[in-house]
């Protein structure tokens, strides 16, 4: 946990002056031990010397309320995300929520249709599970050519989390799902109300309705004080702020599974309901804005998951693809979680091109580019899972490369 | 009457007594049955065959000044602006090297529009639109797509009639599709 690496990173937003503040921060003690520390804080703070933060969109998108923002996972340390700097994507705003108001219901093809409040939720049994959130629009900047300066912006649309809530599945049971349903809409209580069609079959594998994230509520911006989380699929079908739970036997069709979160192929037909996020990776140290110290001794480290499963097996390359070793990846290795791998490696000062490539429990080997876009064309946005190349100069930058 | 009321009330106070009170969760206890209305308040995704729609209607010639006071400062008075999300055009574009996808070339069926439309639009104001101005919007979007006429009514049984262009332009996932696989 504790990698002292000196990186110098682009430019950041924010300095480590505490915000609000009209005095400059006076500079910490040469020696820390000779001098009284600070006072207790009821809700703790990070350092005012560590700088990571969420990448906003510049210039801004459409308005504010709409659009992502992204995981620094250049400065991530193991697998969790810190729930302040999950990833977000709004189509509204964030919802402000009173959990004392805030109700779900659960009704349609059952036999007890039921409302039920955040407090009688948090009375059921409960589960704690690791697992990884991506936008399906992760990295769909890479289509055509190396477009994002950063990892933060390549992939920064995945996170991990503990999540804790109730199995979907037992509340299910408890209503009584009758026979014939086979989907499920979820609805989140917001003002675009987020409605997604979900197989019964899925709903009653593994899904979660969550009220936990990294061991306290989860943050207004993912979904506070209920949303859905489904393991492995596109972070989408996780409906935040969730209300409304309609059992059927049919998917409805809305909006974001018909239009939007579809994958346009080159004969123009598209495919829909493309749930599963397949097994990516990416190094995230070596990667772009960064800034080599000199030749030497570094490790390469990054992430690697898949929605079918565990990391079975992650390589890396140094030299663009043509030899491959394989990296250690570091424990927990969980189902549907992020994975950090890590390789020993002993910069020479030449120019070096790294990639990650990954394989799945399933035996799905992560592909390149050029094989997605074979078959795929270039304008299906969604699920870019290719294999990532970043460009160590013999200066020591780094840079985003198509190879 | 004076006898019966006491024992109806005697037969509900039982029924009461042998169903636990509202506890629709049998094996925890807890939540209640909701009521109809709050069924109705939340239910709102209307299906491609139309489950749910509403009263009401509404035609093209309805439903422009609604799409010019509420929706045109974001999307332009006739739905081309791709400021935001264009909304109108890019027939016959999906198989080219610029595909352009709004309501016309691309969304599978008129009841997602309506049912968007009624849940989250204006986006500053989610959800203040009647059915009648949503039945006119919509009938106005579908006219600039050249897919009704300026007078076709819709309603709750017309709409789900709409024959979209690209109703047949969606493919199950073909995944994986790609990736060698070691097993």
């Amino acid at each position: 946990m504790n990698r002292r690496r000196f990186l110098k990173r682009g430019v950041m937003a924010l300095g480590a002056t505490a915000v609000g503040s009209a005095h400059a921060p006076s500079p910490a003690s040469d020696d820390p031990s000779k001098v009284l520390g600070g006072p207790k804080r009821p809700y703790g703070d990070r350092s005012r010397f560590e700088r990571a933060v969420r990448g906003l969109p510049q210039p801004p998108t459409k308005t504010d309320e709409w659009g992502p923002s992204v995981t620094p996972l250049g400065a991530s340390m193991g697998i969790i995300t810190p729930s302040a700097l999950h990833f977000e994507v709004h189509r509204g705003g964030v919802a402000d929520i009173d959990p004392k108001k805030h109700r779900l219901l659960i009704h349609g093809m059952v036999e007890r249709p039921v409302i039920l409040t955040v407090d009688e939720i948090k009375r059921l049994p409960s589960v704690s599970r690791i697992y990884f959130l991506e936008c399906a629009g992760n990295t769909l900047s890479e289509w055509t050519a190396p477009t994002a300066p950063t990892v933060d912006w390549t992939h920064g649309m995945t996170s991990c989390s503990e999540w804790t809530g109730v199995p979907l599945s037992l509340l299910l049971r408890e209503v009584g799902v009758r026979k014939g349903a086979t989907w499920i809409i979820a609805e989140g209580a917001d003002g675009t109300g987020n409605e997604r069609s979900l197989p019964l079959a899925k709903a009653m594998n593994d899904i979660l309705v969550a009220y936990g994230q990294n061991g306290e509520a989860i943050r207004p911006e993912n979904g506070y004080p209920l949303r859905l989380i489904v393991p492995g699929w596109e972070g989408n079908v996780s409906v935040k702020w969730l209300r409304r739970l309609t059992a059927t036997d049919r998917p409805y069709m809305t909006r974001i599974e018909s239009v939007d979160h579809t994958g346009l192929m080159p004969d123009g037909k598209a495919r829909r309901f493309m749930f599963v996020m397949e097994a990516k990776s990416v190094i995230t140290f070596p990667s772009g804005g960064q800034q080599m110290a000199g030749p030497g001794s570094y490790e390469i480290t990054g992430l690697a998951w898949s929605g079918h499963g565990r990391i079975r097996r992650v390589e890396v390359s140094t030299d663009a693809g043509k030899t491959w070793r394989d990296a250690t990846l570091q424990q927990p290795v969980l189902p549907f979680a992020h994975t950090r791998f890590g390789l020993p490696w002993r910069w020479n000062g030449r120019e070096a091109i790294v990639q990650s490539r990954c394989t799945d429990e399933t035996g799905y080997v992560q592909p390149t580019l050029k094989e997605l876009v074979k078959v795929r064309g270039v304008n299906s946005k969604f699920h870019l899972n290719a294999i990532q190349s970043w460009k160590v100069d013999a200066d020591g930058s780094v840079t985003n490369v198509h190879v | 009457m004076s006898r019966r009321l006491p024992l109806a009330a005697t037969i509900v106070a039982l029924v009461a007594c042998a169903w636990p009170v509202a506890a629709q969760l049998p094996t925890y206890g807890v939540g209640r049955a909701p009521t109809a209305e709050e069924i109705k308040a939340w239910d709102l995704t209307i299906p491609p065959d139309g489950a749910g729609l509403p009263p009401g209607r509404g035609t093209a010639v309805d439903g422009k000044p609604v799409f010019v006071q509420r929706c045109a400062s974001c999307h332009g008075e006739t739905g081309e602006d791709e400021k935001y999300f264009r909304l109108v055009g890019g027939r016959g574009t999906l198989a080219t090297d610029k595909p352009i996808k709004t309501v016309g070339s691309y969304w599978p069926y008129a009841t997602t529009l309506w049912s968007y439309i009624r849940r989250t639009q204006p986006f500053d104001e989610p959800g203040s639109l009647t059915s009648d101005q949503v039945y006119g919007v919509t009938a106005y979007l579908l006219h600039l797509n050249g897919i009704i006429g300026e007078s076709e009514v819709l309603d709750a049984a017309s709409l789900p009639k709409i024959r979209m262009p690209n109703r047949d332009g969606f493919i199950p996932d073909a995944r994986p599709d790609v990736g060698k696989t070691k097993r």
